[in-house]
C-alpha cells in the first residue's frame, strides 16, 4: 500500500516535471515577453534531433565516452535551439512585437517550415539554400554600397532575387546529378529516429515490487536544475535584471539606457534554448521525429495559462497540478478510494487515458472560469497595462 | 517600432521568402527524379508531358507531409519501385506507366479532394494509396461515386468490402487471429490490450476479446491512448496492477506512442520474459525508429518480414536498396504496395486493355484469381477483393530485424467480415455473385 502510494506520487510528480521542463522555455517567451510562439514545439524537436546527431557521433567514437553522451547532447541541444531561436527572433518576431495575432500565424508558419525542413533536408537543399543566401544577401550588400541605391532598389532587388534563385536551383541540380544518392538522400527523412539512452539510464531503481525508471529520475533532477538555473539567472544576474525590467516596462527601461533589442533577442534565445534542453531530455522517453514538438505544444500552453502568465512559480505549480491530476484520474486511484456506487462508476468511467484527458481539460475550463488569469496572476502595472 | 518595417522592406523580404520557398519547392522534386535510376527518366512524373499522352497514368495517393508521412512515404517508394521495374521490362501492353503522385497531407478531407482530382483531372486508370482507415473511409465515397479503383496496401480492421477497393494488406484473420492463437499456445492466457484511440485498435480489440472468450483466454484490462500521446506512465501502472505476475500485452498502438510505450516499459522493468508483447503496427522501419535496444525479444505479427528467405524477397530487397540506399529496410505495407502494382498489371494484361474508366469492369473481373509470387510467398486475389497471405510471427533480434518464430504452413484465405464479432458473424463478400442483393455483404 505504502509502495503504491509512493509510486503514485512519484509518477504524478514525474509527469508534472516533464510538463514543466517542456513549458519552462515557453513560460519565459510567452509569460515574460508575451510572444505566442507556436514554433516552441519545433524548437524542442530540433533539440531532440541534435541529441540524435550527438548520439551518432559518440557511437562512432565508441568506448566508455558513449555512456555520457547525453550531457554533451544537452549542451549541444541548448546551443542549437538557442541559435535557431535567435535567428527566428531577428528574422521574424522582432517585426511583430505587440501584434499577437500576426505573431501566432507567423510562428505557426515557421513551425510547419521547420517540420518539413527536417523531413526533406539533404546536401542538395543545404547547398542550394546557402548558395541562394550568399548570392542574394551578398548582392544586396554590394548594391547598397552604390550611390544610386535608392533609385535602383526596386528592380535590382527583383533581379537579384530571380538571378540568385535560378543559380541556386541550377547549382543544386548539378550537385544532385554529380553526387547522386549521396547528395539527394535525406539526412533524417520522414521516419522517426531512434535515440537510445546510455545503458545506465535504460534500467530502473528497484524499490520493493516497483521499479523507478532511471530516465524519469534523470528528468526530474534536470527539471529542478533548470528551474534553479532560470531563477538564478533572472534574479541574480545583471542581464536577468534587465530582462525583468524590460518585460515590466519597456519604454521606461529604454529611457534608462537598457538595450531593449538585445534584451529581447537574449530572452527569446534563452527560452528557445530551454526548449532545446527539453527536447533532448524528452527524446529519452518519447519519439524523435518531425512531429515530436506537436505532441507537447498544447500541453505546454495549457501549463502556462493555468499557472498564470508571467510568473514562473505559476508554471511550476500548474505543471505539477496537471501532472498529478492526470495520473490519479487516469489510473483509477480515485475510483478505488470511494465506495459510493455512483461516484465509483463515475471515476471508473474516466479511468482510461483518453477519458482522463477529457476530465483534466474539463477541470481546467472550470478553473479558468473562476480564475481567468491563472493560479498566480500578475499584479500591478505590467507591459500591457 | 512598426515604422522600421515599411512597405518597401516588407515587399523585399516578402519576395525573398517567396523566392526561398520556390527554391525549396523546386529542390524537392529534383531529389525524387534524380533518386530514381537514369533509365527511369522517361517515367518520372511530369518529366515530359508528351510521355503522358502514350503512357498509362496511375495515381499514387499517400501522405508525404504531416504525421502519417513517417509511414506512408516508404510505401510510395516501393510502389514507385514496382512501376519502375515494369517500365524497364517494357511496360504494360507496350505502354509505359506514368505515376501521378498526390500528397494527402495526413488530412482526411484532403485525401478525398486529391482522389477526386486524380480521377477527374488527371484521368488516372487506378489509384494506389491510403494508409489509415480514416483516410480510406474518407475516399471511399469518391471511389464509389466515380465507380473507380483503389488498391489499399495496409493491414486493417476488416469489416469492409467495397467493389471499388482492392485490399492487399491483411484482414484481421490474416494477422490478429493467428497471432492470438500463437500467444495462447506459447506465452500465456491473460491479456492486457493497449491501443491508440481510433477505429483500427478498437475494432481489433473487439475481435481479440471475442476470440479470447471463445478460446479460454482472459482479458484483464484494456486502455487507449489518444494518437500522438506520449505519456504512458498511467497505462504502465495499470498493466502492473492488473498483471502483477506477468502476462501478455497485446499492443495496437500506432505512431509516436509506440516509441514512448516501449522506452518506458523497459524503464519500469516490464521485460519481455515476464511481459511479452505482441504488436501489429511495428515493422522493420519502426524498430529502427524506436531503437532496437528497447525492443529485443518483443514480438510482432505480419505477413512479410525483411528476413523472409525466398528468391523473390532477395530480389525485392536488393532492388529496393539499390534504388533508395543501403540503410533502408523493407516492411509489410511496402511489400503490399509492391504486390498491388503487380496484381493490377497482370489484371490489365489479361483484360487486354489499359483500364480506361469505361472498361474498369474488365480489369476488375480479370483481377479475380490473379496469382503472384510475392516476396513473402504466393498470393492470390479473391473475389472478395482481398488476397490470401501467409501469416508470420517474428521476434526482434540483435540487428533490428525479426527472427521468424512461426509461420502458417500455407497462405490463409481472407475473411473480411469477422466471424468472431456478433454483428458480422455469418456474413461474406463475393463480387462475382449475382444472385444476392448486396454482393459486398450477404448472409451465407
Amino acid at each position: 500500500m505504502v509502495a503504491s502510494i509512493l509510486d503514485g506520487i512519484f509518477n504524478g510528480v514525474s509527469i508534472g516535471s516533464i510538463l514543466l521542463l517542456a513549458a519552462l522555455g515557453l513560460a519565459i517567451v510567452f509569460g515574460l515577453m508575451g510572444v505566442i510562439n507556436m514554433a516552441h514545439g519545433e524548437l524542442m524537436m530540433l533539440g531532440a534531433y541534435t541529441t540524435f546527431v550527438v548520439q551518432n557521433i559518440f557511437k562512432a567514437i565508441g568506448g566508455p565516452l558513449f555512456e555520457v553522451y547525453i550531457f554533451f547532447a544537452l549542451i549541444a541541444a541548448f546551443i542549437v535551439a538557442a541559435l535557431v531561436g535567435l535567428l527566428l527572433e531577428r528574422g521574424v518576431i522582432r517585426y511583430l512585437y505587440g501584434r499577437p495575432l500576426e505573431t501566432l500565424l507567423a510562428t505557426w508558419g515557421v513551425s510547419l517550415i521547420l517540420q518539413q525542413f527536417v523531413r526533406s533536408v539533404n546536401w542538395v537543399l543545404v547547398f542550394g539554400l546557402l548558395l541562394f543566401c550568399v548570392l542574394y544577401f551578398g548582392g544586396q550588400w554590394v548594391v547598397k554600397r552604390r550611390a544610386d541605391f535608392e533609385r535602383i532598389k526596386g528592380w535590382s532587388t527583383t533581379l537579384l532575387l530571380f538571378l540568385s534563385g535560378a543559380i541556386a536551383l541550377v547549382g543544386g541540380n548539378i550537385v544532385a546529378s554529380t553526387y547522386g544518392l549521396a547528395a539527394t538522400q535525406p539526412w533524417f527523412g520522414a521516419q522517426n529516429k531512434d535515440v537510445t539512452a546510455p545503458a545506465w539510464l535504460r534500467g530502473g531503481i528497484p524499490i520493493g515490487n516497483y521499479q523507478l525508471p532511471s530516465t524519469r529520475v534523470f528528468i526530474m533532477v534536470l527539471t529542478v536544475l533548470c528551474v534553479l538555473g532560470v531563477y538564478w539567472f533572472l534574479n541574480r544576474t545583471a542581464w536577468g535584471l534587465r530582462i525583468r525590467s524590460v518585460t515590466q516596462n519597456r519604454n521606461m527601461s529604454a529611457c534608462l539606457g537598457i538595450p531593449t533589442r538585445t534584451v529581447d533577442a537574449l530572452t527569446f534565445a534563452l527560452g528557445s534554448g530551454l526548449a532545446g534542453i527539453a527536447g533532448c531530455a524528452l527524446s529519452l522517453l518519447g519519439s524523435v521525429g518531425p512531429n515530436t514538438g506537436q505532441n507537447y505544444i498544447v500541453n505546454t500552453f495549457m501549463v502556462v495559462v493555468v499557472g498564470g502568465v508571467g510568473k514562473l512559480v505559476g508554471t511550476i505549480v500548474g505543471a505539477m497540478a496537471i501532472g498529478i491530476a492526470d495520473y490519479i484520474v487516469g489510473t483509477g486511484i480515485l475510483a478505488n478510494l470511494t465506495n459510493i456506487p455512483f461516484l465509483k462508476d463515475f471515476f471508473t468511467f474516466f479511468a482510461t487515458t483518453s477519458m482522463a484527458k477529457v476530465m483534466v481539460f474539463a477541470l481546467i475550463v472550470v478553473f479558468l472560469q473562476f480564475r481567468p488569469a491563472g493560479m498566480f496572476p500578475q499584479k500591478g502595472r505590467t507591459v500591457d497595462a | 517600432m512598426t515604422r522600421l518595417f515599411g512597405r518597401r522592406k516588407f515587399m523585399v523580404y516578402g519576395s525573398a521568402a517567396l523566392g526561398a520557398s520556390m527554391l525549396l519547392k523546386a529542390c524537392a522534386p529534383s531529389t525524387t527524379t534524380t533518386a530514381s535510376s537514369p533509365a527511369a527518366d522517361s517515367s518520372s512524373p511530369g518529366a515530359s508531358p508528351a510521355a503522358a499522352g502514350d503512357g498509362i497514368k496511375v495515381g499514387i495517393l499517400h501522405s508525404l507531409s504531416g504525421t502519417m508521412a513517417i509511414s506512408e512515404k516508404s510505401v510510395v517508394d516501393s510502389t514507385l519501385l514496382a512501376i519502375d521495374e515494369i517500365n524497364q521490362a517494357g511496360g504494360i501492353l507496350g505502354k509505359q506507366i506514368v505515376p501521378v503522385i498526390e500528397d494527402g497531407a495526413s488530412d482526411w478531407p484532403t485525401f478525398a479532394e486529391k482522389a477526386k482530382k486524380l480521377i477527374e483531372q488527371d484521368q488516372v486508370v487506378v489509384i494506389f494509396g491510403c494508409w489509415t482507415s480514416a483516410s480510406r473511409k474518407a475516399v471511399l465515397p469518391v471511389f464509389e461515386e466515380k465507380n473507380h479503383m483503389l488498391f489499399y496496401p495496409v493491414q486493417y480492421e476488416g469489416q469492409e468490402c467495397s467493389k471499388n477497393i482492392f485490399y492487399t494488406g491483411a484482414a484481421p484473420n490474416q494477422q490478429i487471429e493467428p497471432s492470438v492463437d500463437w500467444l495462447l499456445e506459447n506465452k500465456g492466457k491473460e491479456f492486457y490490450l493497449v491501443g491508440s484511440d481510433y477505429v483500427f485498435p478498437r475494432t481489433a480489440n473487439t475481435i481479440i476479446k471475442a476470440q479470447l472468450a471463445a478460446k479460454g483466454g482472459t482479458t484483464v484490462g484494456e486502455d487507449y491512448l489518444p494518437l500522438g500521446n506520449t505519456e504512458v506512465a498511467p497505462i504502465i501502472a495499470k498493466i502492473r496492477s492488473a498483471l502483477p505476475n506477468g502476462g501478455v500485452i497485446y499492443n495496437s498502438l500506432n505512431g509516436d506512442s509506440n516509441v514512448a510505450f516501449f522506452k518506458q516499459l523497459q524503464g519500469a522493468g516490464l521485460t519481455p520474459d515476464k511481459y511479452p508483447t505482441m504488436s501489429v503496427s511495428i515493422a522493420e522501419e519502426e524498430v529502427q525508429a524506436i531503437g532496437k535496444e528497447y525492443l529485443l525479444g518483443h514480438a510482432a505479427a505480419w505477413n512479410y518480414f525483411m528476413t523472409v528467405e525466398s528468391p523473390e524477397n532477395t530480389k525485392f530487397v536488393d532492388a529496393f536498396k539499390a534504388k533508395y540506399g543501403d540503410s533502408r529496410v523493407t516492411n509489410d505495407p511496402m511489400e503490399a504496395g509492391y504486390i498491388s502494382v503487380n496484381i493490377w498489371k497482370q489484371a490489365v494484361e489479361q483484360a487486354g486493355s489499359e483500364g480506361t474508366p469505361t472498361d474498369l469492369e474488365a480489369v476488375r473481373s480479370a483481377a479475380y484469381g490473379q496469382e503472384f509470387a510475392a516476396p513473402h510467398g504466393p498470393v492470390k486475389m479473391f473475389p472478395n477483393h482481398h488476397i490470401s497471405k501467409t501469416v508470420r510471427v517474428g521476434e526482434v533480434r540483435d540487428d533490428g530485424l525479426f527472427e521468424i518464430v512461426y509461420s502458417t504452413p500455407a497462405p490463409v484465405d481472407p475473411i473480411p467480415w469477422n466471424q468472431y464479432v456478433a454483428e458480422t458473424k455469418g456474413f461474406a463478400c463475393d463480387w462475382t455473385k449475382t444472385d444476392v442483393s448486396d454482393p459486398g455483404k450477404f448472409q451465407i
